[in-house]
């Protein structure tokens, strides 16, 4: 078991054709993620290294039966990617692209919210998702993640932010600690999927023990996630959130990360974490040590 | 990216959003010109990005030439709150009768749009939340119906904006609305909204903050770039197209992603040290960019170490490790580096950065964070 993307899953790129399409979609099937098509309107009936290429996401479902979908193009034509492929039944969507103006996000949130709500979107400005072994869609790099161990016990990992998910990954690897499922969520200031949607999944998958949740500055989503850690998360969890140095105002490279009128401080959402009863490391390693702890408990 | 009040205004009369007739000037001459213009008396305001300008001396009322004289050449060149005053706003001034409050955001949290409506403006919003949290009204708005006509007429009375005021307010926040969703900005403020003995409503205060990420659909936001507020380090970043911030430490930062940069700045500050500054040199970066990058932290005078903190994903060890050896071969570095350097191709990256011969006071390499952060710190602070 997984969350969210397995063995099964059929993933087609959007933008396949272009350089950061081409190289990570690449580098998914290389990892044994079943990619089955790509997208380029006008490049429809050409390949990449043996995959075909489509005019749209509906041919390209239609053909290959794709019920998931990497989007990797300019920050321009992402919105509309992103509607398409949910019209074209596209179950999960996982959209790397940085920059798009927040009043798109927005508008694509609210719209698949409306009329595509079997639809989950993961980011705009994620790094993808990986269920080590069996399917990693977007930027990750899969050697980095452990496999999960059958008769040990394994770990689900959601982060705002990419690099500090690998640093999680990395973490573990480090400690010969498994991964059911790695999510990055992304750091735009409106995300398809959030913190909950990734609990809540962690807490019914089977084959996840124990969580670990990396957070940043900006926003309130960890603080809703600890109310939900109290009321309905009962699997061990540590955390992480980066930005207790951020100056107030400013924005911390994510579009997202930012401390305004007081709100959204890295203390807070620790405080709120911990009174949840997360523990919470004081940077990535710590989250790492406490992780391993909450390992060698469970036995 | 945060607007000056001026800049404000001229966004908000883009929209046919009513505002005082003035005008912007650098010098006390163009400050009494545009005064003249505007038909005195007139309000000599101050343009800074702080708030308290008021209090400060910073906002003066003129009844004619003379008096516009001595405000500007007062005003312009103050220093408000570390912010020295480069230009003033000049308007008409306004005969008020009453002030409201009005904005646009997004809620994080419901994910959708949120006014912010109050009878009570003038004063800062925080202020009335705290004493009287009733008299905000807070609407949310699905960003996809947008605002009626009908919605923002509601959204008036249940504010308790007096009836002679209602259907002007309600007419502004439709003119504020476009100005927030087409305008493409994370803030749209007006406080205060006024009521002029004549019946008309009027934007009194201009608070803007565009969202950098449509600045390629709005060729017009390059004037406003122009004049941000950036110190030298910053500006410099810019002109690489860096993601930089500055800070006031002495421990140079460069790291790969936002959330690892973050990070980078905790870690080290928890170990005792102080960060120069926030540097993310983003998915994917080159040689080209790491030079860039370093040529940034050099020119900051208050780097005594610099702490290079990559994990390796879209960006690869081996273009990071070449970077940093062109730098070496173009600039003369001011401080050492400490860099720590996993994920992709680092064992590449490793051998590059070792095979160049480059001597142990100039380059550390550190198998962790932790450690690559205790190194740079204690570098930093002359241990």
């Amino acid at each position: 078991m997984a969350i969210f993307v397995n063995k099964e899953t059929k993933v087609i790129v959007q933008g396949l054709t272009g350089g950061q399409g081409k190289y990570h979609g690449l580098r998914n099937q290389a990892y044994g993620t079943q990619v089955v098509g790509g997208v380029t309107p006008g490049k429809g009936g050409t390949d990449i290294a043996g995959i075909p290429v489509f005019n749209s996401v509906a041919q390209a479902v239609a053909a290959t039966g794709a019920d998931a979908s990497f989007i990797a193009v300019p920050p321009k034509a992402a919105p509309a990617a992103i509607l398409e492929a949910a019209a074209a039944g596209i179950r999960f969507i996982v959209c790397i692209t940085e920059g798009i103006p927040a009043q798109d996000e927005a508008k694509v949130f609210n719209t698949l919210v409306r009329d595509y709500p079997k639809t989950r979107l993961l980011g705009p400005n994620c790094p993808g998702i990986i269920s080590p072994g069996k399917c990693n869609i977007g930027i990750t790099a899969g050697e980095i993640a452990e496999l999960p161990q059958a008769g040990k016990k394994n770990v689900g990992i959601v982060s705002r932010s990419g690099t500090l998910t690998y640093q999680a990954l990395y973490e573990l690897k480090q400690r010969g600690i498994g991964v059911s499922t790695c999510v990055g969520i992304g750091g735009d200031p409106v995300p398809g999927t959030n913190f909950i949607d990734c609990l809540r999944e962690f807490q019914n998958d089977p084959e996840t023990d124990a969580i670990i949740m990396i957070g940043e500055i900006g926003g309130s989503a960890e603080e809703e996630a600890a109310e939900f850690i109290k009321a309905h998360v009962t699997k061990p969890m540590s955390a992480y959130i980066a930005g207790v140095t951020a100056p107030a105002g400013k924005k911390m490279g994510h579009a997202g990360a930012i401390v305004s009128g007081g709100k959204g401080t890295a203390q807070g959402k620790m405080d709120a974490l911990s009174a949840a009863g997360v523990k919470v490391g004081n940077n990535p390693t710590e989250a790492g040590d406490l992780m391993a702890e909450i390992i060698a408990a469970l036995g | 990216m945060d607007l000056f009040e001026y800049q404000g205004k001229q966004y908000f009369a883009r929209f046919d959003i009513p505002v005082s007739r003035g005008g912007v000037a650098t010098t006390v001459d163009e400050a009494v010109k545009v005064a003249d213009a505007s038909g005195y008396p007139v309000v000599v305001k101050a343009q800074v990005q702080v708030g308290g300008r008021g209090k400060a001396g910073g906002i003066k009322l003129a009844n004619n030439a003379e008096e516009a004289r001595l405000h500007a050449n007062n005003i312009l060149g103050m220093d408000i709150k570390g912010h020295v005053v480069k230009c003033v706003w000049v308007e008409n001034a306004s005969d008020i009768d009453e002030e409201y409050y009005a904005s646009f955001t997004l809620d994080r949290g419901a994910k959708k749009h949120l006014l912010m409506l109050s009878a009570q403006g003038g004063i800062e919003i925080e202020v009335v939340a705290e004493k009287d949290p009733d008299a905000i009204i807070k609407l949310h708005i699905d960003p996809v119906d947008g605002l009626s006509p009908g919605a923002a007429h509601k959204a008036a009375v249940d504010a308790k904006i007096p009836a002679k005021a209602v259907d002007g307010v309600a007419k502004i926040l439709v003119q504020l609305y476009r100005c927030f969703t087409e305008g493409d900005c994370d803030l749209a403020e007006i406080n205060p909204l006024i009521l002029k003995p004549t019946g008309e409503v009027h934007a009194l205060d201009a608070k803007v903050s565009l969202d950098d990420n449509a600045a390629f659909r709005h060729p017009e936001w390059d004037e406003y770039r122009a004049t941000e507020e950036l110190d030298a380090r910053e500006q410099l970043a810019r002109t690489h197209g860096l993601q930089y911030i500055g800070l006031d430490g002495t421990v140079g930062i460069i790291a790969n992603g936002a959330g690892l940069a973050m990070s980078t700045l905790d870690v080290v500050n928890q170990v005792g040290g102080t960060a120069a500054n926030f540097l993310d040199i983003g998915g994917g970066a080159n040689a080209d960019v790491m030079a860039a990058a370093l040529e940034v932290i050099n020119f900051d005078e208050k780097v005594t170490s610099i702490f290079i903190n990559i994990f390796g994903g879209i960006t690869r060890g081996e273009e990071v490790a070449k970077g940093i050896v062109e730098a070496l071969s173009r600039v003369t570095l001011k401080a050492p580096i400490v860099i720590r350097l996993d994920g992709t191709n680092a064992e590449e990256g490793r051998k590059i950065l070792a095979d160049a011969g480059i001597p142990e006071s100039t380059l550390i390499s550190k198998p962790t964070m932790l450690e690559a952060a205790r190194a740079a710190v204690a570098i930093s602070n002359g241990k």
